[in-house]
């Protein structure tokens, strides 16, 4: 699904060049459910922009879906990143003026399906998520969980390949947070590949894989069988919090 | 372009951005409004100026006899000049002249007809004259050939006099006493273009015969076929001249031979008001290009204020021509709307004052004494600038919302999105 070969990618702020990824070499198989971990500063945000065709790198090559993407138009990314990937951020970043419905139908608005017919899929996927009687609210009237189901449902409706989760719990408190972890594994489970960066353990615990970035490289790959028992370990400090 | 969910998209962002949309809307409006009312009102002042005009032909000359000024060919200054109907023959058959017509002056001016009584200008004239200055007759003939070759008795009467004299009754066939001769009346006229018409017009034959005149002429009133100031000057030389041959003058003593060419005003003035109307248009288009830079710089904060939400529009698959169509039609819908709403008050405002000075015009045509004299009418815009305006405002849209389209196509999803 995303095989990436020694990716290297600086930013360059005035006469400063930040050296931010410095070669990275990953391999994320279809319906795999991958967590990115780092503090801040080691590249975890740049490496989910560039996976999700938001940036471009410097060196080395990215294959999505078995296509080279690297120096693409503007107008080709735009189209990728509307039929195989869909996003959910920290922030939502849902258009304010716009209801749940209308935010979730956007994507297919650009794929040129009709307003009537993408109207009734957007309903479809907030029934999924349980807000189908928030359909004509702006975001600005729901809460931060609220808010985040109707950001999955608008990155689901495309019906995507990939999901890139921005620290998609960062803004959200404990039980919410757990709650939009089970939609997204909901979704792995129904065949699509997530990939998630955070920061928090206990939420990276519950992918199939964690990825742990430091300063710009991959430090280490925690897998499957131990994350069994850090998630058990993390469910229970959790619990011991909640009682 | 006509696809409902772009235009449904735009009129969400109007909607939510009152405000903005309103001022930004208005520096068009008001852009597109002062030029209606600058061209109105240079129409205005054409229309007067030219009506003006218009009251006799435009390719009109006169000359008119006096005395020498300048001494020639050993004769002293102070010599009169007498004009007469061989000049008269002469000059009519000059190649370039259309219609000549030859006036003997009369005095006394008493006009009577039964108890009513009133002074006006007798003019005494060849049936030309009715061409030269565009008399327009309202009853009956003007005079005609055999009127002069017959010397006969006959008046044409300004509607004035008509009205003074006879209130409304039968004129054509009465006999009118001019300076105690009857003449009968053979017709009505107005002066084209004017409001007054107090002079009443005789057979020249019969002004020389019964006045006394013998051959005698005072001026000559002449059109010409002329389209430039150089060929009429040219002809108003050889008239000039021949006159100052066949009269013993020098032809350059504007004393002895008067003369006035009227095509050269007209033209001095049509290039006048052709100046003040590109003045107008260089102003106008000025004020629109401030609205437009005004639209434009509003645009501008527009995709600045609207990053994010490009940005996530990017993200989840806009393409960037997507992006650009919908801040340039945003543009385009504001300016176009904006505009014709200025066009439409503008236009309505010069309508209005057309009615105003119409009115004015009547009122002072009725007190003083039909001469209604203006420098201003019918400041209206005609349609044809109206459309080519509307379309300029559609290109004007396009101009001020292209930099910020482009700018918002620039937006890189990620810098959009980045939470700061």
């Amino acid at each position: 699904m995303i095989k990436i070969e020694n990716l290297h990618k600086s930013y360059i702020t005035g006469s400063n060049s930040l050296h931010v990824l410095k070669g990275i070499d990953l391999e994320i198989n279809q319906g795999e459910f991958v967590s990115v971990m780092g503090s801040s500063g080691s590249g975890k945000s740049t490496l989910l922009n560039i996976l999700g065709i938001l940036d471009n790198y410097d060196e080395g090559s990215y294959y999505l879906n078995g296509t080279l993407v690297k120096d693409m138009s503007e107008k080709k990314a735009a189209k990728l990143r509307n039929e195989l990937v869909g996003f959910v951020f920290q922030s939502f970043n849902l258009i304010s003026f716009k209801n749940a419905m209308e935010n979730v139908a956007l994507p297919l608005y650009y794929q040129g399906v009709s307003r009537k017919k993408r109207n009734k899929i957007a309903l479809e996927y907030l029934d999924k998520m349980g807000l189908l009687e928030w359909a004509e609210h702006m975001p600005n009237e729901m809460s931060g969980g609220q808010k985040q189901r109707v950001a999955i449902a608008r990155s689901l409706i495309s019906k995507p390949k990939i999901i890139f989760a921005d620290e998609p719990t960062g803004a959200l408190d404990t039980t919410t947070s757990y709650e939009v972890m089970e939609i997204l594994k909901e979704i792995n489970e129904e065949g699509i590949t997530i990939i998630l960066v955070t920061h928090e353990h206990d939420i990276a615990a519950m992918s199939d894989k964690i990825i742990r970035l430091n300063d710009g490289v991959i430090a280490e790959v925690i897998k499957n069988g131990d994350l069994k028992s850090w998630q058990n370990q993390y469910t229970k400090e959790v619990e011991a919090i909640a009682i | 372009m006509f696809d409902i969910d772009k235009w449904q998209e735009i009129i969400a962002t109007i909607r939510k951005n009152k405000m903005r949309t309103f001022l930004t809307g208005f520096s068009v409006a008001w852009g597109i409004f002062m030029l209606m009312i600058l061209l109105g009102s240079g129409n205005g002042l054409k229309n007067g100026v030219s009506e003006n005009f218009m009251r006799d032909a435009i390719n009109a000359m006169w000359f008119w006899s006096g005395e020498t000024s300048i001494p020639y060919e050993g004769m002293k200054e102070g010599r009169q000049i007498r004009l007469d109907n061989d000049d008269y023959e002469l000059i009519k058959d000059l190649p370039g002249i259309e219609f000549t017509s030859g006036r003997y002056y009369i005095n006394g001016n008493t006009f009577s007809y039964g108890s009513e009584y009133g002074n006006y200008t007798a003019i005494t004239c060849h049936p030309e004259l009715k061409e030269v200055e565009s008399i327009e007759i309202i009853n009956g003939r003007f005079i005609n050939q055999i009127d002069i070759n017959e010397t006969r008795k006959s008046v044409v009467l300004g509607k004035d006099i008509y009205d003074a004299l006879f209130k409304n009754k039968e004129a054509i066939g009465e006999y009118v006493r001019i300076n105690k001769i009857p003449f009968k009346v053979v017709g009505i006229c107005k002066e084209s273009g004017g409001t007054r018409h107090r002079n009443a017009y005789l057979p020249v034959s019969t002004g020389q015969k019964v006045f006394n005149g013998a051959n005698r002429l005072n001026n000559f009133a002449l059109t010409i076929n002329a389209t430039t100031i150089e060929e009429s000057r040219a002809i108003e030389t050889e008239i000039r001249e021949l006159l100052g041959r066949n009269h013993k003058f020098d032809a350059t003593d504007r004393s002895a031979l008067g003369s006035y060419n009227k095509l050269e005003d007209v033209i001095e003035t049509m290039k006048i008001f052709t100046a003040i109307n590109i003045f107008i248009w260089i102003i106008g288009i000025g004020t629109l290009i401030a609205g437009v830079v005004g639209v434009s710089n509003i645009m501008l904060i527009v995709v600045k204020e609207r990053t994010k939400e490009i940005g996530i529009r990017k993200a989840i698959g806009a393409s960037p021509s997507s992006v650009i169509g919908l801040v340039l039609l945003e543009s385009i819908l504001i300016t176009t709307i904006a505009g014709y709403i200025g066009l439409v008050l503008g236009a309505g405002l010069m309508e209005g004052l057309n009615f105003i000075v119409e009115q004015q015009y009547a009122a002072s045509a009725a007190t003083n004494g039909g001469n209604g004299e203006t420098l201003f009418r019918n400041p209206t815009v005609d349609l044809n600038i109206a459309i080519a305006a509307t379309t300029l405002l559609i290109v004007a849209g396009a101009v001020a919302g292209y930099i910020p389209a482009k700018r918002a196509a620039r937006i890189k999803p990620i810098e959009a999105l980045r939470d700061e």
